[in-house]
């Protein structure tokens, strides 16, 4: 019985200490109809050699292709020290933290995790995440509304060139709450937030402005112009951010005049693997003044009865657990095996390694761009700085490209065609640090044949 | 130490990053970083005894014994882990096409059938992240339910007042208001209660069954019956999932929605507090409104159902396809385990906590629900021995700690004094039960005659009790310089 | 048994409330709040120039293991609220009638008052809850 260790000798003493005649006794309290079904679907169980058998079958279906999409996810070096250490069963398989002092290692942990987001963000203070970069999104969303005490409106300025998925995810947490997400558009010709369709709320009471740097094309946004205007117009500051691409940007606390009120976004390019999407892990930062209204954990140092330095759970009053309907949030779980890994990336990394990968990110993406927009027929839509992803315009229509070089198991970029339909046959096309030089001429030379 | 504490300037894992700073100069320089984040500047060898280190300080299911009730604490089969991380798995991208997506599509379907069949529902999304996610995403299609049906007038869901956290919260987040129902002495709630509180109103009904006082909720038939005439619908919390795994099926009892969590009854890793995934399953009449995406198979090859396909679907709660990596180490247990081996798990957790449950009450401990049948927890009041030693549920926790054995639940649920809700799960053997009821035994006696002592406790490990009040007030939740 | 003043008026939900006689009045939480919530870590105050209906929020106070309402027994306008728990919390578990003061309201409808418990009356409430 696989993980089961009852040995027969052991059921019979163990029934006859609870003073049954068999397991089945056990359930007596349960209607009898109730418990009549057969499990026909479900396959009979198989030893760990046959799984592994299956399981690597599935996994070489997918393997061996050349992938430049990014949108929201990115494929970095991850040094092998991260997944050995984050694996090991003292982080694998720990509890959440309630009881302090059996859990230093994954309280202290978080407390560095808290302290390098902080600091990579140039703002006050870090929650332990949340589940990832879209309902963090919607999160930040609610806490604004809590806590800008002066705007009643409930109207949050969102940039169209914001990742489609996260202002779906936020809409579908923030609908039932009479929550209104404006759409704001993007300059055709930069790709950048539209100063002018934001000018249309000067004036008027706005609860946020949603800023994201690099947006979703990749585009560097015109940030401490954007942020001006939420400060003149009384508006918080919700900062969506890739924080590896903070290592070489200003970050949101220096954004403007007073920085951002909130930065959040995808923790992912920080150490966590593609894996399908998730799991990953949202961030959350925030200033001093609005800590109280931070959903999620947060962990803080203290002192034990001997004075010694100890880290536990604290803030817990705000969460579901204990304010149960007027909670902070529903959010019960932080990302805790995600964010190990990435404080372990991080402090093996430091600022100058994600630096460095961040800008090698950048160099190898300007070399696939430059590539690519020699190609006759193929151009770049906007003509503003990227990190790593780009628009490229087409002379074919998209998804049939995607199709071709597909067979040739290149996984060519984002289709935009259904979020961006204005854009026309457009690709997002992505390249990080980990690309090899083969691989990108080989893209340049299949795009060419069929362009 | 902290690992900024240990930092030089200058030091660097040289091994991890390119050898040279590429340029910026493309950039325009007022978007550009003017100076570097504070992070620790340590070597490779540093970091990995750093963390090595600090992981040696956690308490874990793979050292100790962990009867946390209501978080079915058992073990992680290392197969889970290491076969999601298979490269191709591992390294897919969420938007890679459907045609290089078939290994990781079919192991998406075959967990949807799985879960379909041993819950009794008629169709599943994996989309929530976790528990919580899958509550709202759950009201939420209730909601969305009623409101297609222009029976907007339902503005309230009924709740037990013994019930998790999450449930009164989500359902507030969607933006319901809450009746609280009480749960009578025997366990069960009030039904009386509850037929005065049905009403026109009444949107539905959130119950865990097994309930949260570890005992099964008799009535749940005729509770159906109830909320369904009044027009309401039923949420089922699934996470008492194990007492009844392949034994009772939510469907069969007449749920419409409900949420299961895979960091419990599947066994995904509970790493230090998540990440979790809670697949949502659904009765026929939920099926248009499930959270997208999901995953079909068309006759020749699997894809992903989206927003087009489902126009009525609540949404979309993450950027991609929910937690990915943890659906497939729960696919991987699902296969390991096999029909049969689901069915013994609800045998198993529930043999191991009835055992213990009369070993406990044989040494003079009080349940909290003594004519009942533990299900796969069940819950030990100490209040007798607070009231007359002074030691309180807190104190015997922080001994048992000392005696290597994390504490049980703690002061949840809120309606039993001095609680302990205790849950072995399936993977522990007799040994292990007898060693903690040993434990339990002594820090009895030692309570009798040095109660000072076991309030103090522990003794034994990194750190004694810590100051949380001067966590919260003195808040320090940021390392800086100096601090 | 905690303590209760008999010079002040009470409200079931253990808010205090004392008549300053000239229309306003001075509200905190009393003795027994403070014992079931533990040593106070932050108080969320209400707004001077606030409106406020009898029955409806007037602020948050937050110990390590809960975070409890405090609802205002009158309706009015605040006019004062207590700086001095900012900085010390502490003030509510130890001086939950003085200095633990929380805040200030000019009455809309001194009849309100009428409606409130005595030091008697709040006394049974206080040892129905700890029965």
């Amino acid at each position: 019985m696989p993980f089961i260790p009852h040995t027969e000798e052991e059921v019979r003493q163990m029934l006859d200490a609870i003073g049954a005649n068999s397991i089945d006794d056990l359930f007596d309290e349960i209607p009898s109809e109730l418990r009549s079904f057969s499990l026909d679907r479900i396959p009979d169980g198989l030893p760990e050699m046959e799984v592994a058998q299956l399981m690597h079958e599935r996994a070489r279906k997918d393997s061996n292709v050349h992938c430049f999409i990014g949108a929201g996810a990115y494929d970095h070096h991850i040094p092998s020290a991260v997944w050995e250490i984050a694996t090991r069963g003292e982080f694998y398989s720990a509890y959440t933290p309630y009881q302090a002092e059996a859990s230093q290692g994954t309280l202290q942990l978080l407390y560095e995790y808290q302290s390098m987001m902080a600091a990579l963000m140039a703002m006050d203070v870090s929650n332990a995440s949340l589940y990832d970069g879209a309902s963090a999104l919607g999160e930040a969303i609610l806490m604004a509304i809590r806590a800008h005490r002066k705007s009643k409106s409930k109207k949050i300025l969102v940039p169209r060139s914001l990742h489609p998925a996260y202002r779906a995810a936020a809409n579908t947490i923030v609908k039932n709450q009479n929550i209104e997400l404006i759409d704001i558009p993007f300059d055709e010709t930069t790709g950048k937030t539209s100063l002018t369709a934001l000018n249309e709320y000067a004036g008027t009471d706005i609860t946020a402005l949603v800023i994201g740097q690099p947006n979703f094309f990749g585009v560097l946004d015109d940030v401490d112009e954007l942020t001006r205007w939420a400060e003149e117009n009384n508006a918080m500051i919700i900062a969506v951010v890739n924080p590896l691409a903070m290592s070489i940007l200003k970050p949101p606390g220096q954004w403007g005049n007073n920085g951002a009120d909130i930065a959040c976004g995808e923790g992912q390019p920080l150490g966590i693997p593609l894996s399908s999407g998730g799991p990953y892990f949202g961030f959350m930062c925030a200033t001093q003044k609005i800590v109280r209204q931070m959903p999620g954990r947060i962990i803080g140092r203290t002192v034990d009865l001997d004075g010694k330095q100890g880290f536990s759970l604290t803030l817990q009053a705000r969460e579901q657990h204990i304010r149960r309907s007027k909670a902070t949030s529903n959010i019960c779980t932080n990302q805790g095996l995600m964010v190990t890994a990435a404080t372990i990336h991080m402090s093996l990394l430091g600022a100058e390694g994600l630096a460095r990968a961040a800008a090698a990110s950048h160099d190898k993406h300007r070399k696939l761009v430059s590539g690519l927009s020699a190609i006759p027929g193929v151009e770049v839509k906007f003509n503003t700085p990227v990190f790593n992803e780009t628009v490229i315009r087409l002379p074919k229509k998209s998804s049939e490209v995607l199709e071709s070089l597909a067979a040739d198991n290149i996984l060519a970029g984002f289709d935009l065609a259904d979020d961006y339909p204005e854009l026309g046959d457009a690709l997002l096309v992505c390249s990080t640090e980990k690309q090899s030089d083969q691989s990108i001429d080989l893209f340049i030379e299949k795009l060419e044949k069929i362009c | 130490m902290l690992i900024f504490e240990q930092s030089s300037k200058g030091r660097r894992a040289h091994a991890q990053s390119p050898a040279t700073r590429a340029s910026l100069d493309d950039l325009p320089s007022e978007l550009l970083r003017d100076t570097p984040p504070l992070m620790p500047e340590v070597s490779e060898m540093q970091a990995v005894r750093h963390y090595t280190r600090l992981s040696q300080k956690n308490f874990s299911i793979d050292t100790h014994f962990y009867p946390l009730g209501s978080c079915t604490m058992k073990y992680n089969p290392r197969a889970c882990n290491s076969l999601a991380m298979l490269p191709g798995l591992v390294d897919r991208h969420p938007y890679a096409p459907e045609s290089h997506s078939q290994g990781f599509l079919s192991c998406m379907h075959d967990l949807q059938e799985i879960l379909k069949e041993v819950t009794g529902m008629k169709a599943v999304s994996l989309a929530p992240m976790a528990g919580a996610q899958g509550e709202f995403a759950g009201v939420a299609m209730i909601k969305a339910y009623h409101d297609s049906r222009d029976d907007t007038a339902r503005n309230e869901i009924i709740v037990p007042d013994a019930a998790h956290g999450t449930n009164p919260a989500s359902a507030v987040m969607c933006g319901y208001k809450i009746k609280e129902i009480p749960t009578r002495d025997d366990g069960d709630i009030d039904v009386d209660a509850l037929k005065q509180a049905l009403g026109p109103q009444t949107a539905g009904i959130m119950l865990t069954n097994p309930s949260t006082v570890g005992v099964f909720e008799r009535r749940i038939q005729e509770i159906a019956a109830l909320v369904h005439e009044a027009g309401g619908l039923l949420y089922y919390d699934g996470a008492n999932l194990n007492a009844i795994l392949g034994k009772v099926r939510p469907g069969d009892m007449g749920f419409d929605v409900i949420h299961m969590n895979l960091h419990k009854t599947f066994s995904t890793p509970h790493g230090g507090g998540g990440p979790g995934a809670g697949p949502v399953g659904v009765s026929k009449r939920l099926e248009p409104f499930l959270p997208i995406p999901m995953v079909d198979h068309d006759g020749t090859a699997y894809r992903f159902v989206s927003a087009d396909d489902r126009p009525q679907s609540i949404g979309r709660l993450s950027a991609f396809a929910g937690n990915a990596g943890i659906l497939l180490r729960a696919y991987i247990y699902a296969r390991l385990l096999g029909r049969e081996g689901m069915t013994r798990v609800a045998e198993y957790s529930t043999l191991n906590a009835n055992y213990m449950l009369k070993k406990m009450q044989a040494a003079g401990f009080e349940a909290a629900y003594p004519e009942r049948r533990a299900t796969h927890e069940f819950i030990i009041t100490l209040r007798k021995e607070a009231r007359e030693l002074g030691v309180t549920a807190m104190d015997f926790a922080k001994r048992l700690l000392d005696y290597g054995v994390h504490a049980p639940t703690t002061y949840f649920p809120l309606l039993v004094p001095e609680c302990f809700l205790i849950e072995p799960t399936e993977t522990e053997s007799i040994d292990a039960l007898d060693s903690f009821i040993e434990a339990m035994i002594k820090i009895r006696e030692e309570a009798e005659t040095e109660a000072d002592m076991v309030k103090g406790a522990p003794y034994t490990l990194p750190v004694r009790r810590l100051d949380d009040v001067k966590a919260a007030r003195e808040l320090d939740i940021t390392w800086s310089p100096d601090s | 048994m905690s303590y209760i003043p008999s010079d002040l008026l009470f409200t079931s939900s253990h808010e205090w409330i004392r008549d300053e006689g000239d229309d306003t009045v001075t509200i905190g939480i009393t003795d027994h709040a403070q014992e079931l919530l533990g040593d106070l870590v932050f108080i969320e105050l209400p707004e001077v120039g606030d409106t406020i209906e009898s029955g409806g929020e007037a602020g948050v106070v937050e110990s390590v293991k809960a975070a409890s309402d405090v609802f205002s027994p009158v309706s009015g306008e605040v006019i004062e609220v207590n700086e001095d728990l900012v900085d010390s919390p502490e003030l509510v578990n130890e001086q939950a009638y003085d200095n633990g003061w929380i805040y200030k309201i000019k009455l809309a409808d001194p009849a309100e008052l009428d409606g409130l418990l005595n030091a008697e009356a709040y006394t049974e409430v206080v040892e129905a809850d700890e029965h």
